[in-house]
Formats: C-alpha cells, sequence, structure tokens
C-alpha cells in the first residue's frame, strides 16, 4: 500500500482549511444519521403506502407476526398478504437498490470525469440499454423459447456495449488524460444508438407502447425476481466504486498532481467506471430509464454535506435510496389506481428537491 | 407475424405525453384551408375544403351515392366530389370496414398494420410515421386515416386530396357513424347500412342469449404485461358494458389522465380480484392463463381459481371494425361457460 496517500495527506491536500470546519468524522456521522433516516422514513412510506388500502396496523401486526414464535393476530387477509409481500415489498426493496445504485453511479462518474455533469446515462449507458431493449421487444426470442426473460440480457448487452463503444472511441481520441474527450465520446455514441432506437421503433411501431413504457421507467416487478436478478451486481459495484472512495478525492485535484501521489489514474478510472456501468446497466436491464437521480441525489449531497467523495458517495447511495423509494411512491399513489411512469415523477420532485436543497445551502453559507 | 395494434399504442403515446396539447380531433378543429368557404345551402358547418365552383349541392349520403357528398370526420366537413376510385387507408380499423361494406375494389394501398380481411393490399404505408409524398404517390382521391401525427391531413388539403380522419370512437355509436361516414365517402351507402344493420342484430342476439349471472361480474382486460387496461369509456370497454359486465379500471378513470387507457398497478388488480380477466395481449406478450397464474401474488385470485381467464386476439380487441362482434361474442362465450367455484 505504499503507492496510496495517506487519509492525512489527501484531507491536507483536498481540505487545507480541515481543522477550521467541524472534524470531518463529526460531519459525516451526522449526515449519514441523516441519510438513514431518510430512507427508514422513505421505506416506511413504500411499505405503508400504496393503490390497495392495506391498514397501517394491519401491516404492523402482519410484521410482527412474522418474528417466529409471536402471533399478533390476523392483520391481514391472505390477499392483503400476498400485495404486502409479493408487490409492494419488493417494489420498495427495488426502488432502494435502483435508486441507490443510480445516484452512487452518477456521484461515481462526476468523480471520475471532474465533471459535475458526469450521470450514468452518459457514455452511452443508457442509449444502448434503449436500443437493447427495444431489439429485445422487437426481434427477441419468446419467452418460451429462452430461458431467461430477454429483455433485461439485452438491456444489460447494449449498455455495456455502449459504454465499450464509448470507452473505445475516447481512449483511441487520447482521452487518458483528458476526461472531456471520453465525455465527448460517449455523447457521439449515445447520439447514435439512439438513432438506431427510433430507426427500429419506427420499423416495429406494434411494439412501440411496450419500448415507451420501458423507456419511462418503471418500478413495478414480479415478486421478488428482478430484486434478485440485480442485487449481485449492485452489491458488487457499490462496493467496487465505495473502496475507491479516497482515490476519487486524489484524482479531483488533478491527474499530475494524483500522478505524484503514486495514484495510477488510469486504473482507476478503468475499475470505477466499470464498477459503475455494471450496476447501472443491471439497474436500467430491470428498471427501464429512470433519469435525474444520478445527477440530482449527489449535487443534493454535496451541496448540504461537503465535496469530499468520502461523503459523498455513501450519501449519494443511501440518499438515492430514499429519493426514489419516495417518488415510487408517489408514481404508485397520484394517480391511483393508475400507475405514472416513474421517470416523469423523478423530474417533477428532482427539480423542485434540487431548488430546495440550493436554497438551504445558500443559506447555511450565509 | 405479431400485429401489435397501433392505434393503442398511440392513444396512450399522446396520453401520456402529459396532455402537452389539446384534443385535436375536437370538432372545432377544423382544417385551415377553408380560406375561401363557399356557400352551402343547408350544411350548419360550411366548410367545404376545396374548391366545387359550379356546384354546391351537397348530401349527407342519404340518398345513396351521390355525389358530390360532404360528410363529418374528425378533422371536419370533408366535400369529395367523385365517387372515389383510389382509396388509401392508413388504420387497420378502417381496411376492415371499407371492405366489410363492399369498397373493397376501390382501395389501392393500406398501410403496413392493415392485414385483414385477406383479400386486403399488401401494406406499405407507415402510419405512424405517414409519408405525404407516398402516400401521393398512389394518386388517391380519398385518404382515411385514424391517426395524424400532426400535419398529414393539411398537406393532403394542399394537394387536393379529400382525407378522412376518423379517430376511434368512445361508443358503438360512434362506430357505427364510421361506418356510415365511410359508406356515403365511397358510394356505398347501402353496404353500409348493411353492415350497420347486421352489427347490430348480432349484438341484440348475443345479449338475448346471455345467461343471467352475467349482470355484475367484474373484469379485468388486460393489454399488455405492464397492465394497460381499457375503461368503460373507450369501444372496447363498451362491448363488456353491453353483457353488464362491471370493469375494475373504471375506478381510473377519476384520475383522468390516461384518456380511457390507464396503466393499472399491480396491487389494485389483485385487491380488485376481478371475476373474469381478458388478455389482450397473448400476441404481442405471449401472455397465457398459464402465465397469468405463475405471477406472483396472483395465483390466489379467483379468477386463476375459476379458470375464468380468457385469451382474446389482440387485433380484434384493438380495433373497432365490425370484427369487434367477434370480441363480443368470445366474451359471451366466456361469461356462459364462467362457473363461480362454490
Amino acid at each position: 500500500m505504499n503507492d496510496r496517500p495517506t487519509r492525512t495527506t489527501v484531507e491536507a491536500i483536498i481540505r487545507p482549511d480541515a481543522p477550521a470546519e467541524l472534524a470531518p468524522s463529526r460531519v459525516r456521522r451526522r449526515w449519514f444519521a441523516v441519510a438513514v433516516g431518510s430512507l427508514a422514513g422513505a421505506m416506511a412510506l413504500g411499505i405503508f403506502l400504496g393503490p390497495a388500502g392495506l391498514s397501517a396496523w394491519g401491516v404492523v401486526t402482519e410484521a410482527v407476526s412474522t418474528i417466529p414464535g409471536i402471533d399478533a393476530g390476523p392483520g391481514l387477509t391472505d390477499r392483503q398478504a400476498d400485495i404486502l409481500w409479493k408487490i409492494r415489498l419488493p417494489r420498495v426493496v427495488l426502488g432502494a437498490l435502483v435508486g441507490g445504485m443510480l445516484a452512487l453511479s452518477g456521484a461515481a462518474y462526476q468523480g471520475v470525469f471532474r465533471n459535475p455533469l458526469a450521470d450514468p446515462y452518459l457514455l452511452g449507458v443508457a442509449a444502448g440499454a434503449g436500443l437493447g431493449a427495444t431489439l429485445a421487444i422487437a426481434y427477441g426470442p419468446d419467452s418460451s423459447s429462452w430461458p431467461v426473460e430477454a429483455l433485461p440480457v439485452f438491456a444489460f448487452a447494449g449498455a455495456f456495449l455502449g459504454v465499450t463503444a464509448a470507452w473505445s472511441l475516447g481512449h483511441a481520441s487520447g482521452a487518458g488524460r483528458n476526461a472531456a474527450t471520453l465525455i465527448l465520446a460517449g455523447v457521439a455514441v449515445a447520439a447514435f444508438l439512439t438513432a438506431a432506437q427510433t430507426y427500429v421503433q419506427q420499423r416495429e411501431t406494434e411494439t412501440l407502447r411496450q419500448v415507451y413504457s420501458w423507456i419511462l421507467g418503471r418500478l413495478a416487478t414480479s415478486g421478488w425476481h428482478e430484486v434478485l436478478l440485480i442485487l449481485p451486481y449492485v452489491v458488487v459495484s457499490s462496493v467496487a466504486v465505495l473502496l475507491h472512495r479516497r482515490l476519487l478525492d486524489v484524482l479531483a485535484v488533478g491527474d499530475d498532481e494524483a500522478d505524484t501521489l503514486g495514484v495510477r489514474t488510469e486504473r482507476v478510472r478503468l475499475v470505477v467506471v466499470a464498477a459503475a456501468t455494471l450496476g447501472t446497466a443491471a439497474a436500467v436491464a430491470v428498471s427501464g430509464l429512470i433519469g435525474f437521480v444520478g445527477i440530482i441525489v449527489p449535487h443534493a449531497v454535496r451541496l448540504v454535506a461537503g465535496t469530499s467523495y468520502r461523503i459523498v458517495l455513501p450519501l449519494s447511495l443511501l440518499g438515492g435510496a430514499a429519493f426514489l423509494i419516495t417518488a415510487d411512491v408517489a408514481a404508485r399513489t397520484v394517480a391511483s389506481p393508475a400507475e405514472l411512469p416513474i421517470g416523469v415523477i423523478t423530474a417533477f420532485l428532482g427539480a423542485p428537491f434540487f431548488a430546495v436543497v440550493l436554497h438551504t445551502s445558500k443559506r447555511a453559507v450565509q | 407475424m405479431r400485429h401489435r395494434p397501433m392505434t393503442l399504442a398511440l392513444a396512450l403515446v399522446a396520453a401520456l405525453a402529459l396532455a402537452a396539447c389539446g384534443d385535436d380531433t375536437d370538432s372545432d378543429a377544423v382544417p385551415q384551408s377553408g380560406d375561401r368557404p363557399e356557400e352551402t345551402a343547408e350544411d350548419t358547418s360550411p366548410d367545404s375544403s376545396d374548391e366545387s365552383d359550379d356546384t354546391t349541392t351537397t348530401s349527407d349520403g342519404a340518398d345513396g351515392g351521390a355525389f358530390p357528398v360532404t360528410v363529418e370526420a374528425d378533422n371536419g366537413s370533408v366535400t369529395i366530389e367523385a365517387t372515389p376510385e383510389r382509396i388509401i387507408s392508413l388504420s387497420a380499423t378502417h381496411t376492415e370496414m371499407l371492405f366489410a361494406l363492399g369498397a373493397g375494389d376501390q382501395v389501392a394501398a393500406v398501410d403496413l398494420q392493415s392485414d385483414y380481411p385477406p383479400e386486403a393490399p399488401d401494406g406499405e404505408l407507415d402510419a405512424f410515421q405517414p409519408n405525404v409524398e407516398a402516400i401521393a404517390g398512389y394518386e388517391p382521391d380519398l385518404v382515411v386515416l385514424s391517426y395524424d401525427p400532426g400535419d398529414v391531413v393539411e398537406s393532403l388539403e394542399l394537394l387536393e386530396v379529400p382525407a378522412l380522419l376518423l379517430d376511434a370512437p368512445a361508443d358503438f355509436d360512434g362506430i357505427y357513424r364510421q361506418v356510415e361516414v365511410l359508406g356515403a365517402a365511397t358510394g356505398n351507402v347501402g353496404g353500409a347500412a348493411e353492415v350497420v344493420g347486421q352489427m347490430q342484430t348480432d349484438i341484440d342476439q348475443i345479449v338475448a342469449d346471455l345467461p343471467e349471472h352475467a349482470e355484475g361480474l367484474t373484469y379485468f382486460h388486460e393489454l399488455d404485461d405492464t397492465y394497460y387496461s381499457v375503461t368503460s369509456q373507450t369501444f372496447i370497454g363498451q362491448v363488456y358494458a353491453l353483457l353488464g359486465l362491471e370493469n375494475i379500471a373504471d375506478e381510473a378513470e377519476a384520475a383522468g389522465t390516461a384518456g380511457g387507457y390507464p396503466q393499472l398497478s399491480a396491487e389494485f388488480i389483485i385487491e380488485s380480484d376481478p371475476d373474469l380477466i381478458f388478455l389482450a395481449d397473448a400476441t404481442c406478450c405471449d401472455q397465457s392463463p398459464e402465465t397469468v397464474a405463475g405471477r406472483p401474488g396472483w395465483e390466489g385470485l379467483s379468477a386463476v381459481a375459476n379458470d375464468a381467464v380468457f385469451v382474446v386476439d389482440d387485433d380484434v380487441a384493438s380495433r373497432w371494425s365490425p370484427r369487434i362482434i367477434d370480441l363480443l361474442r368470445n366474451v359471451a362465450e366466456a361469461v356462459t361457460t364462467f362457473e363461480p367455484a362454490g
């Protein structure tokens, strides 16, 4: 571990004025408590609210009854219990995984590219997944002839194709030292893939609604299937990204400086981007394109809790989870019993939420 | 071949587009080309969109094949000068209607989705992104469409090609009206009357043969495996309403933002526990009574337990053509065989 800067070195470089502030660990602890609290609150909201009017007391007794040895009495009918365990709860958990993953990836991309506007959907991830999903819906194999559902597989492959193309293109143009080149390559690849997707859609108009429904994003699950499908990816990529949180702080000061500190910038970039993309691709494959989470959440975190990636990354994970669960509660209750596309909700909630955070942080500065 | 009904997709796209623009199928959305409105004798909405400078005789088609004829479509009053011999249909529904009422010989070209009846020409035109040049290339003297992305009707008017925009109606009266409009516009008033009469006779027969237990049964009509459905405000919902069935999706009508095609949440469907489930997504989305029974939380539904999950033809259940009677008949059969357990 000789080639890694010690924590204090990094701290001194990133935050030369650190001693004047609150001790970083205390800042972290305070915001962690807030983030965990929001996530718990959002989960409670997600479990208690829904189009099926399950009584709060019923849900509580049902939950208590699952503890071995305790029978709190019949809180819910069998059907209501089915709704709670097989429909609502998996959806809340899926929301947490997808939201957390998207926000964490957004923060990671922003760190790697030193670009505050970077987002998981940059670098052709979303466009690639979109093309994959469209192909799966239009020409994919019947679910009967394939052991697994085709759509997530295609979307996942598309996401990887997109990011690989962007990476190769950017790399060929010397993006090793220049993050902006990589982002431009991503934009070009995304535009191309989106065009291809639109072309396929125009040829196969009978699949239009399915593609459209997927593009707007939805967290609807078929039980725990989707959760189990993406859980391993989310865990692996979250761990990989979080392990690099200090190195991202070093990258933030510039490649040359990072080099002198012995950080292999190229390798860090590759690992973090690969991990973030893996997680995003998995999330996108099951939930469609849910925008704004990857950009709004990390920024909100940065505005209130500081810019160190040691704090931004984990808080984005928790905050993204809480945010998307809340957005999904809105998606399934606002027009109940009809659903609204969650992508629309995240856009609606995202902007005002961001404005409030901006306002709060301004006041804090003054 | 999988033919996903386009009209429903488009209705949804329109509904989901956050109602960004007003409903342009209202009767006040008349074509803008009537800059020289001719004097018309009895027509209450004198918006003849072409230049009949010698005669202004209009007829509502009641006297059979008399031309010129003026008909009311969703794009306003349209006057057709002479019996159209080269009709283009950009709507699968209206292709079926044209053939049913005896105007099949006059149909020169259809869109990609028009796959019925078998004697219809092979479709080449894209109704979702209509290309006015391609349409004009067929030298049509009448164009029928159920969806206009914005400027097709207007462009056709510039080319002096009469176009009838006929959107999805809300009920059977709307369907009959469209058949009659097409009959008048193509000089097949008698054929249209026959089709409408036959439809009404069939409906009366089917309803009369219905067992008593049908009244008040609840149902869920599934458009695709993301639980898009229809309310009773749509022509599909009207089929079930004729049989006295109750639609669980009607509760979503209060939210009123989906134009009759709401996406229901799984929670709500399970809680509603409909007596009957109709799958109009067997072709598009590989759904079947077995896949429904295999959905988490659905295995305990009464419809699953009572074998009351039925497949209906995707295409028939999305077009308001005379074949809608087939859907009615299928639903009536399902209701007849339905036996609540216990």
